[in-house]
């Protein structure tokens, strides 16, 4: 069972020029924890931030569905995986460091830095 | 769990073991891992960890029925399945009857960005969602280090691991786990061993070139256990430690009989050979004819229809064969006759645990009565002493356990030896016959006696030891104020006596003449006395008796001379009276 707790398919314009199409991003958690409401709550709000209109999320839950784990290799809880645009990428933790989420989802790196954002020091 | 072994004392609750089916394994650890709990299998690379896990959920599938999952982080299922098909592991078909789930965990490093808090929950559930999959009850990873590579916080990792190990014992899978040996440590973390029920140490040493697998048991909670380092094998049937490392002093003792193929040292031996099942050992520097004895017993074996199996260190079968046909021991027909085997390697062909593993299969091949090894010193050559010395235990433990007499050679160096063996081995011999050279008189013979020989009244003689057309034969020596003589000088000991013994019976003859001759001379004087004294007797006779006729005479005379006298009280001799009147007259 994929939950799907957002869905958000628009085609605004954002700052990384070289990302055509849709972010697909999948998070994985296992069970409602206060550790994967974290990171829930983190991805979001970058996502918006970074990715507005562009992105789709996709929260699999490994307790509902354990075989899932394998396919993404899964190990650490919670773990974000850009599915798209390729490389896959994986980043694990509860996404509170704000910066190395951007670096590792190649956002910050192509066009986040001119942009003020908060996060940047 | 379905398999215990160590279920006698049910009440007391005792650890339970889960046999791993890994030969020799088993007995080192009597009789398996902890059931239900994790193990650590830690060694450097190449040194047979993830063979070990994996033949571990192979055997238990197979032998135990108990199915298995393999989390491989450093292999995929694919490169895995090729790589244990050389050993006779067909995973595909395990795989396809759900009895083993091979499960590859890709981590790369370098996609993995670690932004805040995390766990390894999700590794969990991947594993439990595996084990549930197949009920599985054994379960492999493999290797630790790898996991925790891809992952840089030390506290977070610290605690997954330990989370992991709990984590087994709560699914209640057997469980090995395969670590990274450490820089200074058993393991990297040098956590993973304190955390685990059991460690078990592989290691890979390369010692002369010549490379040793070994295995050590760490520690195994709740547990008694084999704390030395075992050698181990991987071949193409898999993982053995050695099977024969574990036998104890409990062989049996026979009271039968084997002869030498030596006459006279069969004498030697209180006239009956060597005991069946025991270990001999026959020790001697270069050229003393050590191979020949060999060769001897070995003939006397086959004659007797007993089969033989002759490792063979130094020379090859053929030159053996040909050696022993100039003392007059045709061995080639006894290998066509199939009851003689020759098994001939370089020592240092391979390793000396391999080597035992080599004839210890031959020997259950050929389920030989005797077995030569010649010689065992050639053995150093592949190890150190004390390796040669462990190795040649476990092999006699096992050949007294099987009953076979097992006949050794040994090159001492120098002449000074003597007594010495390098392996230190001789304690585990029960006869040990010493070949010598003894130099003197410009050449150089072959003695021989016996050190010992356990349970019989040996003889305590020096022999001298030829090897003639006609096979060895011993020889008395002689002992004497120049020392041991043996060859041209016991000839010509034997010469000199043989001169003596004739001057002496010489002598004797002599003289037995000389008195014969005396006693001629006094029996002819006794008879010329006699006659002598014949004479005398003769003589005296005659004179008594005509001493005794004239005393008759006179008395006559004086009768009648009475008569004529008229004298009275003489009674009148009738007829007399008348004719006679002179005697009267005086």
């Amino acid at each position: 069972m994929t939950e799907k707790m957002e869905t958000r398919e628009e085609d605004d314009q954002s700052e990384s020029a070289t990302m055509e199409g849709c972010w697909q991003l999948r998070l994985y958690v296992a069970g409602i924890t206060p550790k994967s409401l974290t990171a829930f709550a983190n991805l979001r709000r970058i996502c918006e931030e970074h990715l507005e209109g562009k992105y789709r999320i996709e929260v699999i839950d490994l307790m509902v569905n354990p075989q899932l784990a394998k396919g993404d290799q899964i190990l650490a809880i919670p773990t974000l995986v850009r599915r798209l645009p390729e490389p896959v990428k994986k980043i694990i933790g509860d996404l509170s460091d704000t910066d190395r989420v951007l670096v590792g989802l190649n956002i910050r790196a192509v066009g986040g830095f001119g942009e003020g954002v908060g996060e940047i020091k | 769990m379905a398999e215990t072994t160590t279920s006698e004392i049910p009440a007391l609750e005792i650890l339970q073991k889960c046999p791993s089916g890994i030969k020799g394994l088993d007995e080192i650890t009597s009789g398996g891992l902890p059931l239900g709990r994790p193990t650590l299998v830690c060694g450097g690379t190449g040194c047979g960890k993830t063979l070990l896990a994996m033949e571990f959920l192979v055997r238990g599938t197979t032998e135990y029925d108990e199915p298995g999952v393999f989390m491989s982080f450093e292999e995929k299922s694919e490169e895995l399945t090729k790589n244990f098909a050389s050993l006779g592991f067909d995973l595909n078909e395990l795989v396809a009857r759900e009895k083993l789930l091979l499960d590859y965990v890709h981590i790369e490093r370098s996609e993995i960005e670690e932004t805040g808090e995390y766990d390894l929950e999700g590794l969990f559930i991947r594993m439990g969602h595996a084990i549930d999959s197949i009920g599985a009850k054994r379960v492999a990873i493999d290797t630790i280090e790898t996991l925790f590579s891809g992952f840089s916080n030390e506290v977070t990792l610290r605690s997954e691991l330990r989370r992991l190990f709990r984590f087994l014992k709560g699914k209640g899978v057997t469980a090995v786990i395969t670590g990274e040996q450490g820089e200074r440590t058993l393991t990297r973390f040098g956590l993973e061993e304190y955390v685990a029920d059991c460690v078990i140490f592989l290691s890979h040493q390369v010692a002369n070139q010549i490379a040793t697998r070994r295995l050590r048991i760490v520690k195994y909670r709740g547990s008694a256990h084999g704390t030395n380092e075992y050698p181990f094998l991987l071949d193409e049937q898999g993982f053995s430690v050695m099977p024969i490392s574990s036998i104890g002093l409990d062989h049996p003792a026979s009271v039968d009989r084997v002869s030498t193929g030596i006459p006279r040292l069969d004498t030697m031996l209180e006239g009956k050979g060597y005991y069946r099942g025991s270990s001999i050992l026959v020790t001697g520097s270069a050229g003393t004819g050590k191979s020949s004895i060999a060769a001897h017993f070995v003939d006397a074996a086959c004659r007797r229809g007993e089969r033989c199996l002759y490792f063979a260190f130094e020379e090859s079968r053929n030159q053996i064969i040909r050696n022993m046909r100039s003392i007059g021991l045709d061995l080639g027909q006894w290998v066509d006759q199939g009851v003689l085997e020759f098994r001939n390697s370089r020592p240092t062909l391979y390793g000396l645990e391999m080597h035992l593993v080599v004839m210890h299969r031959a020997i259950e091949e050929f389920r030989p009565a005797i077995v030569v090894i010649d010689p065992i010193s050639n053995l150093l050559s592949a190890a150190s002493e004390m390796e040669v010395r462990s190795m040649l235990s476990r092999l006699i433990d096992y050949l007294k356990m099987e009953e076979i007499t097992a006949f050794c050679t040994a090159l001492t160096v120098g002449g000074a030896a003597g007594e010495r063996t390098e392996e230190g081995m001789s304690s585990l011999m029960d006869s040990w016959i010493l070949l010598q050279s003894l130099e003197g008189a410009g050449e150089r013979n072959r003695s021989l006696y016996i050190l010992k020989s356990r349970g019989m009244q040996h003889s305590n003689q020096v022999r001298e030891f030829c090897l003639t057309d006609n096979g060895a034969k011993l020889r008395d020596v002689y002992v004497g104020s120049g020392g041991v003589l043996a060859g041209a000088g016991r000839m010509a000991q034997e010469a000199r006596e043989k001169a003596e013994a004739l001057e002496r019976s010489q002598e004797i003859e002599c003289k037995q003449r000389d008195l014969e001759r005396k006693k001629a001379l006094v029996e002819a004087r006794i008879a010329a006395l006699r006659i002598g004294f014949q004479s005398e007797e003769d003589e005296l006779e005659r004179a008594i008796s005509r001493g005794k006729l004239q005393s008759e005479v006179v008395a006559q005379d004086n009768l009648d001379m009475g008569r004529a006298r008229d004298a009275d009280a003489m009674p009148p001799p009738e007829g007399n009276t008348s004719t006679n009147g002179k005697g009267g007259g005086r």
